[in-house]
């Protein structure tokens, strides 16, 4: 009993003492950020890799989340005589959930662990060392033009993620099932609120964005510098993003109702 | 180790390196009862010793002896668990991050591997440091780039990656991306493993030459007896109890046994790895007789 419980209390330690650097790492990145120089290339480069390089994965995942929704709506609305309102059931369920959480599910798969994997690397065959000894600082130079853009990025990906479903539900509902194209837009435009679901959507998005983007640039700087090292981060990144991301869209709906 | 010594060892040319004044007979780096540790398995206990200014010093000793600790540790890149480090007049131990930046501004390392940055072309990854903490214009950049690889051996490389360079001129690159910011003391961990023996000499030339020149600190991490024995003015070799330091004369003919084997280690495991060899054949063709013996009683 006494073990077990000693074992409880060194985890939890642990954890805090994880968190406590998590922390102090958020915070090196908001220092540097303060600091010149700017470092605008860097971030259009890493805006480019991690935003632009993902458009095409989100757009195609998010036509088919689209069309299998809209299909599985109709199915469902039909037995009630409601499936003109299958515009509204699209719509909020991609602005409000689906889009933001499956964006950044996508975006931690893609983007995330390459982020991860890169600055392990950098770490591993001690590029950042070199960095270190230029009078350089790692954090500065890698990591926060990294941060950043995966936290800019990821509002726009679950934009286009969520446009991207409207119209592969727009597809299935009006070509296919013989929905009214009118009746299907108008559904969506009088059941969907500006402040309360698009805005709160993108806050949604902007939140997940800085947790995978902290998550994935602190597993990097912490991975130990060998191939298994490396290896290990990248997968605890995509681990611990994806239930991060899970839990905080819970607590930010039960809070915010977003 | 004596001042003599040290001239003795590197012959007229090295003498003018070595007179630029008070430095010459001062340490540009020394540690002090220095401790380190990896987790719970100590590397270093107690380590004191020091860097001639303008000498060039190699650390010898085993694998794990912590040869290339000692380099991470005068460039702060690894924290002492205690003692004291002066480098260039400043003890390190216990700096921060950001006090550490201004004393590796008189610092250069090359590393073992390089550690070039594999997206950067060479070129870039010469200017990096000189566009991030100097004034210089585009053509003065330029220039430094060109002059730091000219002194290395190396021209119209400028476009390639690292990825596209051999081992040999990854080497060369990284020295030359320490040597463009002028630094006053050059740390060089490991410059002649994986080398072929004409790129080890090439680089062992390089490194003395550039040290003859400038008169620079230099503190060499290596393996490589021969080398060793014809590029050091100073050389600190790390046993497992002590810390043996001076000339590689003095060193050649010193009463501990361990020194002098370890100063021709190199031959005594040419003839140990014939021997074993040997030995190893013998007991390869044993069997092979017994059991044709077997077959054929």
């Amino acid at each position: 009993m006494n073990e077990a419980v000693t074992r409880i209390g060194r985890a939890a330690n642990g954890i805090t003492e994880e968190l406590g650097r998590l922390a102090a790492f958020a915070g090196r990145i908001l220092l540097v950020t303060l600091r010149p120089p700017l470092r605008f290339g860097e971030f259009w480069a890493e805006l480019f890799k991690i935003g632009v390089l993902s458009i095409l994965i989100i757009c195609v995942s998010g036509v088919a989340v689209g069309m299998v929704l809209s299909l599985q709506g109709y199915t469902t609305l039909v037995r009630f005589g409601a499936e003109n309102s299958l515009g509204a059931v699209v719509g909020l369920s991609l602005i409000r959930e689906l889009g933001p959480v499956l964006t950044a599910l996508l975006v931690t798969g893609r983007a995330g662990s390459s982020v991860t994997a890169e600055i392990g690397t950098m770490k591993a065959t001690e590029q950042l060392d070199g960095l270190r000894m230029m009078a350089i600082d790692p954090v500065d130079y890698v990591v926060r033009p990294k941060a950043w853009a995966m936290a800019v990025a990821m509002p726009l990906l679950s934009a286009m993620f969520i446009v991207s479903a409207i119209g592969g539900g727009y597809f299935v509902g009006v070509h296919l099932m013989g929905i009214d194209g009118g009746t299907y837009m108008s559904s969506m435009e009088n059941s969907v609120d500006f402040e309360n679901d698009v805005a709160g959507s993108l806050l949604k998005a902007a939140v997940f964005g800085v947790i995978v983007a902290l998550i994935s640039t602190y597993r990097g700087h912490q991975a130990q510098p060998t191939s298994a090292g490396v290896s290990a981060a990248t997968t605890s990144t995509v681990v611990l993003a994806s239930v991060t991301v899970l839990v905080f869209d819970y607590i930010l709906t039960a809070l915010w109702g977003v | 180790m004596t001042d003599e010594a040290v001239a003795g060892a590197r012959g007229p040319a090295s003498r003018s390196a070595r007179s630029v004044g008070a430095t010459a007979t001062s340490p540009a780096v020394s540690l002090s009862g220095v401790h380190m540790s990896y987790g719970r398995r100590p590397v270093l206990r107690g380590v004191s010793c020091s860097f001639p200014a303008g000498a060039i010093s190699v650390v010898l000793g085993g694998s794990g002896s912590g040869k290339s600790t000692v380099l991470k540790l005068i460039g702060g890149l690894i924290k002492a668990s205690a003692g004291r480090i002066d480098v260039a007049g400043r003890n390190v131990v216990g700096l921060r991050e950001s006090e550490l930046y201004v004393v590796r501004r008189s610092l250069g390392m090359m590393f073992q591997n390089g550690a070039l940055l594999d997206s950067m072309s060479v070129f870039d990854n010469l200017a990096f440091p000189l566009r991030e903490h100097s004034d210089l214009g585009r053509d003065e950049i330029t220039a430094r780039v060109h002059e730091s690889l000219a002194a290395v051996g190396l021209e119209d490389v400028d476009d390639l990656l690292p990825r596209e360079l051999s081992g040999g001129m990854v080497k060369r690159v990284a020295l030359a991306r320490a040597l463009v910011g002028h630094p006053e003391i050059l740390l060089v961990d490991e410059p002649f493993s994986g080398l072929d023996p004409l790129s080890t000499k090439l680089i062992e030339a390089l490194l003395v030459r550039i040290n003859r020149q400038h008169g620079m600190t230099m503190i060499v991490v290596s393996h490589h007896i021969p080398s060793t024995m014809r590029m050091a003015d100073r050389i600190v070799l790390l046993l497992p109890d002590t810390v043996v330091e001076g000339a590689p004369a003095e060193l050649r003919s010193s009463e501990d046994v361990r020194v002098r084997h370890f100063l021709t280690e190199e031959t005594d495991d040419s003839e140990a790895v014939l021997a074993k060899a040997a030995e190893f054949e013998q007991g390869e063709r044993r069997p092979e007789r017994r059991g044709g013996a077997g077959a054929h009683p």
